[in-house]
């Protein structure tokens, strides 16, 4: 215990010693005041349980999520299927499971692709100021212009469907808002004056923008990624519901949804638990983004 | 007496004497100057939509004639003779070059020729006329509803930030944002239609009506109106009803958090403190004053709700049977008709700038600092 | 013990506002602190001068008369009485209905403290209808006369502007005469001038002075200017760390100062008489605390 009793106060130490040590403390301070959030651990504990059930798939007790029986069609929840089986037979509770990896993969996928873009584009833009400000912003508009599902939809059904199909169209859309508040933070303090200090030493605006500026941005980016992340779950499931998805017999939750929307009446788990899951997934994110949101910025309250 | 002159009296107490205050300099902003700042707003609107409107134009292009590996094949099918390839090839204008291809394809979308649908035969755009207002009804009716009862129950929310009906309201709202509008969909036809038969089922009307109510806006429970049918009215209701109320349950999650944010922001401001000290009640304050000053960017949430209640109407009405355009967009998809969906997709982008500038431009009229500087 | 003012300097009677030892303390992550460390002062139909640097406790004190501090803040005293009537212990309601009506308040940026969606005629006549105080000749004319009577000239203009469209000291005229008019007994100018240029800062004292004397009011001056106060008062209370350090009669103020805070603030001021010379830093001796 001594060592983990030191280890806090080291973290939470009020006069620290190396930059590491700051910003280390600056985490542990934020994860603090998480945890004093209700509504952001039950977030946490969601999306963590369902992230670590979706990696360790392969690992557990599960039925093969393809193996069809079809003298097996359509059982209710069971001993034997804990979740009750398909259309085709295969076991509902490992489909489930699975179905988690292309989704949580899309998302990760997507915010990597567009949250680094969106924050250099809008940060570059926000200290470059002038007519660089002028056309990236416009740019911005411009792809925040489009309805991002229908969009999503456009180019799965002219390019082929798949995973990275549904990445590019999601990213595509997904920019501009980190963009916008990547610039706001920058441009704010352009003219602060430690910016200045810096150019005044010769540091030259690339090195600002990486350094310096993007560093500021971090926080409500990743706010806003968190609240991202539902509608991208959202989105991917809308996209596998119309068939657009993963190729069968991919488990993907909206596809699943779709599948069991003829029986529905009849057999209402095929459908049901799914959305459930999807539910419970983008309501993980919305709860850790928002208790995020107040911790980080707790002005708006 | 000017400013100067008083500054250089001997500076006794009693001898200051209170200046009348000269006249504020409110003509300084003359008409010319005015006029001036307005047009330069609405130059940069216009270039924005402009510019925003090449994007769609160009994205929606190198989808349907660039990017696909062979568009014509998607036209023709796998297995047309090579005459009809060809034909068709040309008719497309593939066999020019790029830039005269988009030059082409542009002028074509101002004048409306969208080309035909290969699912209903007819002209896209006729198609798309017909198939609108059954989508607009439905997305008016939700926002409508989820407005009603959002923006107060947002009051509610500030009214008693902290407490348990805040956190309440914040969980519910934090779970309209989160749930798939089609899974919702069809969880509400499972349990109030087939179960509990409260509502109509799928369609926007039953089989028995349909031929009874003339088509004028094409609008069902105003063409039922209209019509005088008061029975296919109440039909037309119970079927509207189910999809209506959880697109507008979805729309009540955005508003009411939003509402309540801008509220609580409202409430901090300096202005707040003041009317206290005037004496004025909490809910005064609350209803009279900060709401408001809340209410443009209000508005500016509500037409971006309107805009994802479009977008999600592509699931919603897969659902629901419901003949808008989310239908025809699906169909369209299922039969590989690319111009068709890329068609209607232009449309919705089209609808949301149109959305987004429409409450810009209302959030401006309502402000006075900026139409009286 | 702090010194306790010698002379209630009212018309005869019960003074006007009396408080003994008032402690204010606040809920903080950090624990509790205390803002207000037994403040004591009477004063009746006169102007007292607040002075005091930032934190020191000047503004919390006369907010906590009106129940305008935050949920965290926990009041206490053994006396808070306005004209006899205990302040302490009072709902929510009670105290609101002394706002404006009995003890009005003006502060420091008026534009910001303005509805910026509302026309100045409005906010006003929105205050005369919550105080009942509807002429029969029409809310607009009151209205116009109440904007008169603080000097703005072409009322009937002003009224119809909004608050951006003003200036700084108009915007605060205006404030002015909307806390006067309901007619209250005390008036309370935190940083009324702080916002505003030097020239239009003397004028607006000498009309809240004006219009404080025309009324028989009292008021109480909140500021961190000792040259602006001690023009404008009639007795000084300095604060520091929640106390009072002293109470001084402002006109004999730069001779009677006794305590050393009050000597270091008044040698710390800018004059002409010493031009080029360094500002003396002020001391600060932590016995102060105590």
């Amino acid at each position: 215990m001594n060592h983990l009793t030191a280890s806090v106060r080291w973290l939470a130490s009020d006069t620290p010693a190396t930059r590491t040590q700051a910003r280390l403390g600056a985490v542990y301070r934020l994860l603090r005041r998480l945890l004093g959030h209700p509504i952001g651990v039950a977030g946490l504990v969601v999306v963590g349980f369902i992230a670590l059930v979706a990696l360790g798939a392969p690992l557990l007790p599960l039925a093969d999520p393809a193996a069809q029986s079809l003298g097996e069609r359509l059982l209710p929840p069971s001993a034997a299927h804990w979740l009750g089986t398909d259309t085709l037979g295969r076991d509902m509770l490992s489909r489930l499971v699975f179905g988690a990896r292309p989704t949580l993969a899309i998302v990760l996928l997507v915010l990597l692709a567009s949250v680094p873009a969106g924050l250099l584009i809008g940060a570059a833009a926000g200290l470059w100021g002038g007519w660089v400000d002028a056309v990236l912003m416009r740019l911005a508009d411009v792809f925040m212009a489009f309805p991002r599902l229908i969009l999503a939809i456009a180019v799965a059904a002219t390019l082929a469907t798949g995973l990275w199909t549904a990445v590019i169209a999601i990213a595509l859309t997904g920019w501009p808002p980190y963009a916008r508040v990547a610039r706001a933070e920058v441009a704010a303090v352009r003219q602060a004056e430690f910016i200045q200090a810096a150019r005044a030493l010769g540091v030259s605006r690339l090195r600002l923008l990486l350094r310096h500026a993007l560093p500021l941005c971090l926080p409500s980016a990743v706010v806003r990624a968190a609240l991202d992340a539902p509608g991208i779950v959202l989105i991917t499931s809308g996209l596998g519901f119309l068939g657009l998805g993963l190729p069968p017999p991919a488990p993907e939750w909206g596809a699943m949804v779709a599948e069991g929307r003829a029986i529905v009446f009849e057999a209402w788990w095929v459908s049901t638990l799914p959305g459930l899951l999807i539910l419970a997934l983008s309501l993980g994110f919305n709860f850790l983004g928002d208790a995020l949101r107040d911790v980080v910025d707790p002005g708006v309250k | 007496m000017s400013a100067g002159e008083m500054a250089m009296q001997p500076q006794q107490p009693a001898d200051i004497p209170v200046p009348v205050e000269p006249p504020p300099a409110v003509a300084a902003m003359p008409a010319r100057a005015a006029w001036r700042r307005r047009a330069r707003w609405l130059a940069s609107t216009l270039l924005t939509v402009f510019i925003t409107l090449a994007g769609l134009l160009l994205v929606t292009f190198l989808l349907g004639r660039v990017l696909p590996a062979d568009p014509v094949l998607r036209v023709v099918g796998d297995r047309a003779p090579q005459e009809l390839y060809d034909r068709v090839y040309r008719e497309m204008g593939l066999h020019r070059p790029v830039a005269q291809q988009f030059a082409l394809f542009v002028g074509d979308m101002v004048r409306g020729n969208f080309g035909k649908s290969l699912v209903t035969g007819n002209p896209i755009a006729e198609d798309i006329l017909r198939y609108f207002p059954a989508t607009f009804e439905l997305a008016t009716l939700a926002i409508v509803i989820g407005v009603l009862a959002g923006i107060p129950l947002g009051v509610l929310c500030a009214q008693h930030a902290g407490r348990l009906p805040d956190h309440l309201a914040r969980v519910a709202s934090l779970a309209g944002h989160s749930v798939p509008i089609f899974w919702l969909g069809i969880v509400g036809l499972l349990v109030f239609y087939a179960n509990l038969g409260w509502v109509g089922g799928p369609g926007r009307l039953d089989v028995a009506y349909r031929y009874s109510v003339p088509e004028v806006t094409r609008l069902m429970l105003v063409d039922t109106l209209l019509a005088g049918e008061w029975e296919a009215f109440g039909n037309a209701l119970s079927h509207i009803v189910l999809p209506a109320t959880l697109l507008g349950l979805v729309a009540l999650g955005y508003v009411t958090r939003m509402t309540r944010s801008f509220l609580l922001w409202q409430l901090r401001q300096d202005y707040t403190t003041v009317l206290r000290l005037k004496g004025l009640s909490e809910s005064a304050i609350l209803w009279r004053h900060a709401l408001r000053n809340a209410a443009g960017p209000i508005l500016a949430v509500i037409a971006l709700t309107y805009a994802y209640l479009l977008e999600g109407a592509v699931l919603t009405e897969t659902v629901f049977a419901w003949p808008g355009l989310g239908m025809y967009i699906t169909d369209s998809l299922f039969a590989a008709d690319i111009p068709a969906v890329l068609t209607a997709t232009l449309l919705v982008g089209l609808i949301f700038m149109l959305v987004n500038i429409a409450s810009e431009l209302i959030q401006s009229a309502l402000d006075p600092r900026t139409h009286r500087p | 013990m702090n010194t306790v003012a010698t002379h209630t300097a009212s018309q005869g009677g019960t003074p006007l506002l009396e408080i003994d030892n008032l402690r204010i303390a606040f809920d903080t992550p950090q624990g509790r602190t205390e803002a207000v460390r037994g403040v004591s002062l009477r004063m009746g139909r006169e102007r007292l001068a607040v002075v005091g640097e930032s934190g020191s406790g000047k503004s919390i004190t006369f907010r906590s008369l009106l129940g305008l501090l935050p949920a965290s803040a926990s009041v206490s005293a053994d006396r808070m009485r306005l004209e006899g009537q205990d302040l302490l212990g009072l709902d929510a309601r009670a105290q609101r209905a002394l706002r404006g009506r009995r003890i009005g308040m003006v502060v420091q940026d008026p534009r910001q403290g303005l509805d910026p969606l509302m026309t100045i005629g409005r906010q006003l006549a929105e205050m005369l209808r919550l105080h009942g105080k509807v002429p029969r000749q029409g809310v607009r004319q009151r209205v116009r006369d109440l904007l008169a009577e603080v000097h703005i000239r072409e009322p009937e203009r002003v009224a119809d502007l909004y608050p951006h469209q003003v200036s700084g000291g108009m915007a605060q005229r205006a404030m002015l005469a909307m806390m006067l008019s309901a007619e209250p007994d005390l008036l309370i100018a935190d940083e009324a001038t702080s916002a505003l240029d030097a020239v239009v800062r003397h004028h607006m004292l000498a009309l809240i002075d004006e219009q404080v004397r025309l009324r028989g009011m009292g008021l109480i001056l909140i500021s961190h200017d000792l040259d602006l106060v001690a023009r404008y008062a009639d007795r000084v209370i300095v604060m520091y760390a929640g106390r009072v350090m002293e109470e001084l009669s402002a006109g004999g103020m730069a001779l009677a100062a006794t305590h050393p805070y009050t000597r270091g603030l008044m040698a710390c001021r800018p004059s002409l008489d010493h031009l080029g010379e360094a500002l003396p830093v002020l001391e600060r001796d932590p016995a102060w605390l105590n």
